[in-house]
């Protein structure tokens, strides 16, 4: 039984991992009061960052960054619409999906089928010696290592740090953030930014860990589940965390319960993955109160007079 | 403020699907801005013979779009034909325009290549009764339209020889797309192969219900690599099945196109498409004159539209030798793959002994023979 297990609970965190970057940075760009629904173009064109700056400098890590400097790109421009210009939020991000795909099939042709070195798996060191569970979390690659501390850096930075609380107030309360001597705007802009880096993260994830060559369509609507995560994580990290590893791992047993020959029909093992994550973070939803969504969500600073 | 901002989305959002549009390939290609300055010196330049192609994905993915497009240039190369394609083609409303509008430029012959392209292509026939139209893989035809496609399970069962051949651990993988007649037949032609080389062998079926998501195809494979599978297939357009086989040291079959050069350890061979025979073929008719619509266009390997890639170093000598002469066999026009007695994966016999199975019930095949695991719903 464990010989079935184990690989199947290591694949459900490599599957999980770029949809937890993903919902980390959407659900900070949230906490901020932006609505981001571009995580889809935004992870496609860093994925491409990603590969082009590894496959030209050799070097996975610059590459990894490339990617969040990507998506920091591509999230500037939705801040600049949204928080500078007061465009609508729905809109800008919509575009923004476009805008990204279509950019990252215009400039990745050139290097459709080629590969690059990426990130392989390997061991971290005395930890996956542990039985069992160095076997699930810690035989992964370099990328899946800082996912774990991620959302604990996520979790600290909000509730712990002034800056992390005076982000928080923006997308709660602008008003009363200005009135209290914070300054909304670039609160509002290092939240879409910095959301924009962890998405650009997840998509960088895609094309050097995930798979080791180039192709498009790589993203492949992730992106789309991160947005949906975020609001039935309820903008709380630790959720995220659930739902993103639930997410991959019913898609991780659903192609295995096919490999070992069910009669079960394809197409209800394929709609499981997206069923389930839905039904359990609503189920353990109606037992709390209250979710986190910010008040000020989807609208924009008004500038007085 | 306000009107700026206004103006500024509306800027980006046309800027968005400006690119979108750029990035679908509709930007006339190289071959096609050639095509559309003829199109203005048409009255000096009238006889020069045009050919058209429209592809569903972009052609550069070594899948099946880039099968297509190595078929074109065969017919490029013959030297009096111009050709264009347009690439990223969606199915339906889009491709009608597109259609449309080779139709309109005064293409002698016009090529869709994607199921979902049957009915436009139909429509544009009826209103071009002058331009001749091919479509691929679909079953309407008219005067001026023909539908064509390959016996594409000739190549897999002959991979499938090669796949029982080499697997030790008696269990192969297949990562498929969707359960429809086309893939079904594949699976089928690649398990009997697989069986007559190998009656202990089974074929292991995951359904991706995707044709290109590199990721998930992967993480498919790996799937079936996790239940004991030495071998991979695929039937889907993307490369991450091959990888997957390539990063765990076992062996793989591609699709399309050879697709050695994305897992070059891996690889024992593939099931490729070579279109340019066909292609070739129809634009001589065409200009000959011996053109003729109406007609159901279904070739084998012995006119050269499907084949073997080369096989990878690691498959022996005796393997090929024996896939070799199956090979023969078929290229001389035998048809041996569905050749009864076949059984379904409920042991009941589906095509008797002395029978083979007929093109109408290929073209609507529904159930696994035996050996496959897995279900066809």
């Amino acid at each position: 039984m464990l010989e079935l297990i184990v690989p199947l609970l290591n694949a459900t965190v490599q599957s999980g991992t770029p949809i937890l970057y993903a919902t980390l940075g959407e659900m900070m760009t949230e906490k901020g009061g932006v609505l981001n629904l571009g995580v889809e173009g935004i992870m496609s064109f860093s994925a491409l960052a990603a590969f082009v700056t590894t496959f030209t400098t050799g070097s996975a890590t610059l590459g990894f960054l490339a990617g969040g400097c990507a998506g920091l790109f591509l999230a500037f421009i939705h801040g600049f619409v949204c928080i500078s210009c007061l465009g609508n939020q729905v809109v800008s991000g919509l575009a923004l999906t476009i805008l990204g795909l279509g950019l990252t099939r215009f400039l990745g042709t050139p290097y459709i089928g080629l590969p690059c070195e990426g990130f392989e798996k390997a061991a971290f060191p005395i930890l996956s010696s542990i039985p069992v569970m160095g076997d699930i979390l810690f035989k992964q690659d370099a990328l899946v290592y800082v996912s774990y501390v991620v959302p604990v850096l996520f979790w600290f930075f909000f509730k712990r740090t002034s800056l992390g609380m005076a982000m928080e107030s923006v997308g709660e309360y602008p008003a009363a953030a200005a009135a209290a001597g914070l300054k909304p705007i670039l609160l509002r802009y290092s939240a879409v930014l910095g959301g924009g880096f962890l998405i650009g993260l997840g998509g960088a994830y895609l094309s050097l860990a995930y798979t080791h060559l180039w192709t498009n369509g790589l993203s492949g609507g992730r992106g789309w589940i991160a947005v949906a995560l975020v609001i039935f994580a309820f903008w709380r990290p630790g959720r995220a965390v659930v739902g993103a590893y639930l997410f991959g791992g019913v898609m991780a047993f659903q192609l295995r319960l096919q490999a070992s020959g069910t009669n079960i029909p394809s197409s209800i093992l394929l709609a499981l993955p997206y069923a389930l994550t839905i039904i359990a973070l609503v189920f353990s939803a109606c037992r709390r109160k209250h979710s986190d969504m910010p008040a000020a969500l989807g609208t924009n600073i008004e500038p007085e007079g | 403020m306000k009107q700026f901002t206004r103006f500024f989305i509306a800027a980006l959002a046309c800027t968005a699907m400006l690119m979108s549009l750029f990035a679908c390939g509709e930007a006339p290609k190289k071959a096609d801005e050639k095509a559309e300055k003829n199109a203005a010196e048409k009255k000096e330049d009238a006889k020069k013979f045009k050919a058209g192609f429209v592809y569903v994905s972009p052609v550069g993915d070594a899948g099946y779009s880039y099968a297509h497009d190595m078929g074109r240039q065969a017919v490029q190369d013959l030297g009096w034909v111009e050709t264009s394609f347009v690439e990223s083609v969606a199915e339906g409303a889009d491709s009608e325009r597109v259609i449309r509008n080779m139709a309109r430029k005064g293409f002698d012959v016009i090529f869709t290549t994607s199921f979902g392209y049957m009915d436009p292509t139909l429509k544009v026939a009826e209103e071009f009764p002058n331009v001749k139209f091919m479509h691929c893989s679909g079953f309407k035809k008219s005067a001026n339209m023909d539908n064509y496609f390959g016996r594409m399970y000739q190549a897999r069962y002959l991979t499938g020889l090669v796949a029982g051949a080499m697997t030790k651990s008696n269990i192969i993988g297949y990562v498929a797309a969707f359960p429809i007649p086309e893939v079904i037949r594949g699976i089928n032609a690649f398990t009997l192969g697989v069986r007559e080389a190998n009656p202990k062998a089974e074929v292991r079926v995951v359904w991706t219900k995707t044709w290109y998501d590199p990721a998930l195809e992967k993480d498919a494979a790996i799937s079936l690599l996790d239940v004991g599978a030495d071998i991979i297939a695929q039937h889907q357009d993307s490369p991450g099945p091959q990888e997957a086989a390539q990063e765990r040291g076992v062996y793989s079959i591609g699709y399309n196109s050879d697709m050695a050069s994305f897992a070059p350890k891996a690889h024992l061979t593939a099931a490729i498409w070579n279109w340019g025979s066909l292609y070739v073929e129809t634009v001589k008719e065409v200009r000959d004159g011996t053109w003729k619509g109406d007609q159901a266009i279904w070739w084998g390997m012995d006119k050269g539209i499907v084949d073997l890639a080369p096989y990878g170093d690691m498959v022996p000598e005796d393997v090929r030798k024996m896939v070799d002469a199956k090979k023969a066999e078929i290229k001389s026009g035998k048809d041996i793959v569905f050749a009864g007695p076949i059984k379904n994966q409920k042991g009941e016999v589906a095509i008797p002994e002395g029978q083979s199975a007929s093109d109408e019930q290929l073209l609507g095949m529904t159930w696994f023979v035996e050996g496959v695991v897995g279900t066809t719903e």
